[in-house]
């Protein structure tokens, strides 16, 4: 038997009778009590609370003193403005290889005096290793043994300002210290919400706290999933991954101005050459938002035609199932550029049938970001 | 009385017919059921045949046909509201009815204490 990690939260987990499975080398609660679909429509409607202490969080402190010498160390392994991030400010970034491809997605917070980055917990190890052969001459890659908690949902701000004062003046993707705390308003739901990093021995404490809140119940990663998919956010290793580009990948918005063609420090990160071109010239593929027009979900690998026989096949399915708030299936994958306009009657092959699809445009709910 | 398989199907004899469903433990298992696919009314079907395809928030799945038979009826309200198989699997939830030709078939099948025992 694999042996798994298990988060803080792990005797917690198991009180609130959560159902245990393996992800990304940690025994994870799937789901609790409620079911996928109520802790989906909870959080939407009120706030649910997230166990992410899977993810890695490493601080990146500046050998000089000086944050801007790590914010441009970091732009050498990241498309992203780092320099220009305000203190106090968050920003979603992508660690690229040399031929453009995706190696993370990320988070990456300035403070005054270092910066914090979020990884994915399956690629945290190969981040750090990544971060330690680019960085160590210039910054302390400093690897935290902290819990990560997100509290999600239109509820969020009130509950968490019962326990931590001061977080509804918070705007999204603002990250900031509270005492012990580390506090951004950002979150993996599309909602409202705040990702709170705490010292591992105090989570669970913290947790029951938030979980005596009438408004907060406990969500697993079966519902997590389904949140992020219905906002359109990537999930590493299925969205995007060493395959994938940035332009491609619908995450074009995540390079600023700086780091494009006669921008201010123009390219210099892995691929920079690829991505460049494919920002001037567009990508052959593009992550489409697919809405299936029966009621049967197409889920990842489920193959894309552009007509309803015969045909290549024009792509697949990198994500998709049953969108509780949608109230239907749901999907997201690739497909030639040509046929990435919204309103594009596209196939899937779902047990040897061809289902049609529309292409939409994503998000498929409302962002409720308080900006 | 109900008849159980090993692929947690239940089977209960109405009149001259077999009416097939799900158990409460598979229902509980798959999760929130969120498709189901019916059979064509009037096909005839063999043990093991796929007949019923399932989607639950996490997977799909195949109910094979746990006996040979001629689907006569299919419950059109579990397709209009798949949500029905996880709040009355053994009653209102019921999938489909045969016409059997040989009943002795069901004699192979679990009882209800031999099913609870199977799954633990």
């Amino acid at each position: 038997m694999d042996d798994l990690n298990r988060t803080p939260l792990f005797d917690l987990h198991l009180a609130l009778g959560a159902k245990m499975v393996p992800f990304a080398g940690y025994d994870m609660p799937v789901q609790y009590p409620l079911g996928v679909m109520k802790e989906h429509l909870h959080c939407r409607a009120t706030c649910g609370l997230f166990d992410v202490s899977h993810m890695g969080q490493v601080l990146l402190r500046p050998l000089s003193g000086d944050v801007d010498d790590a914010a441009l160390a970091l732009e050498a392994l990241v498309p992203v403005d780092v320099l220009g991030l305000k203190p106090g400010r968050q920003r979603y970034a992508l660690f690229t290889n040399e031929t453009g491809g995706i190696l993370d997605d990320l988070m990456v917070a300035r403070w005054d005096e270092a910066l914090f980055l979020v990884v994915n917990a399956a690629c945290k190890e190969a981040d750090i290793a990544h971060l330690r052969a680019h960085l160590s001459d210039t910054c302390e890659i400093e690897v935290q043994d902290r819990a990560l908690i997100a509290l999600q949902g239109p509820g969020a701000a009130q509950a968490l300002s019962h326990l931590v004062p001061g977080v509804e003046d918070m705007r999204f993707m603002d990250s900031r210290a509270f005492g012990d705390l580390w506090i951004s308003r950002s979150g993996y739901t599309g909602e409202d919400g705040y990702e709170i990093s705490l010292p591992a021995d105090t989570a669970e404490g913290f947790a029951r706290r938030l979980l005596e809140i009438e408004a907060v119940e406990p969500i697993g990663l079966g519902a997590r999933d389904s949140l992020r998919l219905e906002a359109g956010l990537c999930l590493y290793g299925h969205d995007i991954d060493t395959g994938t580009t940035p332009v491609a990948g619908g995450l074009k918005w995540a390079i600023q101005k700086a780091r494009r063609a006669g921008g201010a420090r123009e390219g210099g990160f892995p691929g920079a050459s690829v991505v460049l071109a494919e920002l001037a010239d567009g990508a052959q593929t593009a992550r489409v938002g697919l809405r299936p027009e029966g009621r049967a979900p197409m889920r990842e690998g489920v193959v894309l035609f552009e007509g309803e026989a015969g045909g290549e096949a024009i792509g697949r399915v990198t994500s998709g199932g049953f969108g509780p708030t949608v109230g239907g299936p749901v999907a997201m994958g690739y497909v030639p550029a040509a046929l990435a306009t919204p309103g594009t009657r596209i196939y899937g092959e779902v047990r040897g049938k061809r289902m049609a699809a529309e292409v939409v445009a994503l998000p498929f709910v409302e962002q409720g970001y308080k900006r | 009385m109900m008849k159980f398989t090993e692929e947690h199907e239940w089977l209960r004899v109405e009149d001259d017919l077999v009416v097939v469903g799900i158990t409460a433990h598979a229902a509980e298992q798959l999760g929130d059921v969120v498709f189901v696919e019916v059979p064509d009314v009037g096909v005839t079907v063999s043990k093991d045949d796929e007949v019923v395809v399932i989607e639950s928030v996490k997977a799909a799945s195949d109910i094979l046909a746990p006996i040979d038979g001629e689907v006569v009826e299919v419950n059109e309200a579990i397709v209009a509201d798949p949500g029905k198989v996880n709040e009355d699997p053994e009653g209102e939830a019921w999938f489909f009815k045969l016409r059997v030709e040989d009943m002795s078939q069901m004699d192979d099948l679990m009882d209800e204490a031999a099913y609870k025992k199977f799954v633990g």
